[in-house]
């Protein structure tokens, strides 16, 4: 699970990197979407692989999940969230101001 | 428990919140009110260095929830000088946005009042999630004022401003992630705790946490490799926004000061002076490539931009020296550079609106009407921001060679920052005598003739922003002497992290 989890982790932000070097607005935007998928994923790991266990204290708990890897992803979802989407209405901007979706502005076509 | 520590945040976002509920038609009730908000954190943030400036350090624990499980602010020396230089810049550039700028776009003054939100926020938490929640306030707020105004040269600037800042976000979130899964806390007095003791197996996660955590402020603070989204954003952005925008990388050179003297600090055993290789060499690679941006300039709002890449280079140069001298050298040096770069994006735009279709070109125009009392003041300007002495600019470097006298790098320390001195009044006095005394009818890119400008008489009221600031680092000059003392308390507070960690988490806890 740890191996999975891990490797699905690399693969998002290695792909994430990849769509952010990229020339034109769509996929940087993309990339930035999977990078923060990536990076909320890695960040509700850090709390350890627990299946079936309380997050709060419980009488007949032997052992808990950490909750706080799951505050700090749900904040840093909604950021991601909010962000996204301000890229996104910024790229269209971008596109219609410039005429073009070249992150410089430039048509290379 | 004193509740001053967390008004520096309550006010803005308050006012924020009270002016997104009013309507855009009443612009100056609008004005009126974050004004006022503005005045008040400035009394805000005196009362607040007033607390702390016999050394306590103010603990808020929000909700009451103790450290390390609840979110502390902390307001000690160093964040309350950071609050009351961020509230003065912030007043002077929100009347500088009152004559007309704020009317440009809606929302200015919502987004003004949530950046301080932000800008407060990063400098008053004791928690490092929390510092990236304040860092995402003050950017989201950023973008924003970055594109105040529109046009397509912002637009492109800015998409690189967030493209860029949304990395490091993600990068930012890695070294948090990494550090709450290898030390099970986020609280900063707490982490500094944990450093101390952690397994030889696990040094290696830490360290590959804290140095990407280097990465994310050094971006914020325009270190060298990261600095070229900077020179762009800040000079094609409206004035009173890049004015503002002088404190952000100031905010990335804070986060390095406080995580890398608290977290991993002296008592962080191996992993302590974690940033020794980097942080000199960069800083001072900062400068020089500053000081060419500045000499390669061809606009004077870019020279102007150069001119806070520079001054991220001189501070972090102060702070890498991790004596008390050397941090006190560099806060003093803080606040002057601020002003001074401040106001002069905001010279630099009066000065755009009277050359017509020259802009800020460097190149010889008509010469802009009134050039002798601009050209003063432009003069005045050019020897703070280069370090000419009587002003302020003079004091700081001064304190920062001095500090570094028995520094084993003291030679390119004095090399580069002496250069960079006199590459700087090189490109401002071409600057200074290309826009103010030469004149040229013929526009070279366009081969057209240019255009005298309608003499616009100037009035005192535009320039009082600058003047104001002007005079801040005038003021700064006289109280030299005591602001010096209060900022080598404050280096001498950065630097004992006991009395950090004690004041946090109770006196019970020793490293």
């Amino acid at each position: 699970m740890e191996a999975m989890i891990s490797i699905l982790i690399g693969v998002l932000t290695a792909g994430g990197v990849y769509l952010c070097l990229r020339s034109h607005t769509f996929p940087v935007v993309l990339g930035l979407t999977l990078l923060s998928y990536g990076v909320n994923l890695f960040l509700f790991m850090m709390g350890r692989l627990v299946i079936g266990k309380p997050p709060i204290i419980s009488d007949d708990a032997s052992s808990y999940a950490d909750p706080i890897p799951q505050a700090l992803v749900l904040t840093a979802i909604v950021i991601s969230f909010a962000m996204t989407a301000y890229i996104i209405v910024l790229a269209l901007k971008a596109r219609n101001e410039m005429g073009n979706d070249h992150v410089d502005g430039k048509d290379v076509r | 428990m004193n509740h001053i520590a967390i008004i520096p945040l309550l006010l803005p976002l308050f006012t924020g919140i009270c002016l997104l509920l009013l309507r855009e038609q009443r612009h100056y009730v609008k004005r009126a009110i974050a004004g006022i908000s503005s005045l008040a954190q400035i009394g805000v943030a005196f009362a607040l260095l007033q607390q702390v400036s016999n050394g306590d350090i103010l603990v808020y624990a929000l909700s009451n929830w103790p450290a390390p499980f609840g979110i502390t602010l902390v307001a000690d020396r160093l964040a309350a000088f950071m609050v009351l230089t961020t509230a003065l810049l912030a007043v002077f550039a929100l009347m500088y946005a009152m004559r007309g700028t704020d009317r440009n776009g809606r929302q200015f003054h919502i987004l003004f009042q949530l950046q301080l939100f932000g800008l407060n926020g990063a400098f008053l938490t004791g928690d490092l999630f929390n510092l990236f929640v304040f860092f995402e306030v003050l950017l989201l707020a950023s973008y924003s004022l970055l594109l105040h105004g529109g046009g397509r040269k912002r637009i492109r600037s800015g998409l690189h401003f967030v493209v860029i800042n949304v990395v490091g976000s993600a990068l930012f979130l890695f070294g948090v992630g990494t550090l709450y899964g290898v030390l099970g806390t986020l609280n900063m007095a707490d982490l500094a705790l944990e450093v101390a003791k952690v397994p030889a197996a696990d040094m290696g996660l830490v360290k590959a946490a804290a140095l990407l955590l280097f990465v994310v402020f050094a971006l914020k603070a325009a270190l060298l490799p990261l600095y070229l989204w900077l020179p762009t954003a800040y000079s094609q952005t409206s004035a009173p926004a890049a004015a503002l925008f002088a404190i952000m990388t100031k905010v990335g050179a804070y986060s390095i000061l406080r995580v890398y003297t608290l977290i991993f600090g002296n008592q962080a055993g191996p992993l302590s002076s974690l940033l020794d290789p980097w942080l000199l060499p960069m800083a001072l690679a900062t400068i020089a490539i500053g000081s060419f941006g500045l000499l390669g300039s061809k606009r004077l709002r870019q020279q102007v931009a150069y001119l806070v890449v520079i001054s991220a280079g001189t501070l972090l140069t102060g702070f890498s020296l991790e004596s008390t001298t050397g941090i006190a050298a560099g806060l003093y040096y803080l606040p002057h550079t601020t002003f001074a770069t401040a106001a002069l994006f905001l010279l630099a735009d009066l000065i755009v609106q009277r050359r017509g279709q020259m802009e800020d070109r460097l190149e010889a125009g008509y010469v802009i009407t009134q050039q002798k009392f601009l050209g003063g003041v432009f003069f005045a300007l050019a020897i703070l921001a280069a370090g000419l002495p009587p002003l302020s600019g003079f004091l700081g470097k001064f304190m920062l060679l001095r500090a570094a006298l028995d520094h084993a790098a003291l030679p390119y320390i004095m090399g580069f920052v002496l250069t960079s001195s006199l590459l700087t009044i090189i490109a401002l006095a071409r600057s200074g005598s290309l826009i103010f005394f030469e004149a040229n009818a013929v526009d070279k890119s366009t081969n057209t003739s240019v255009k005298q400008v309608e003499p616009e008489p100037l009035q005192t009221r535009e320039l009082l922003p600058v003047f104001a600031l002007l005079g801040l680092c005038i003021l700064m000059t006289f109280k030299a002497g005591s602001i010096n003392a209060y900022c080598l308390a404050t280096a001498q507070q950065v630097l004992d992290t006991q009395a950090y960690i004690s004041a946090v988490l109770g006196h019970g806890a020793q490293p």
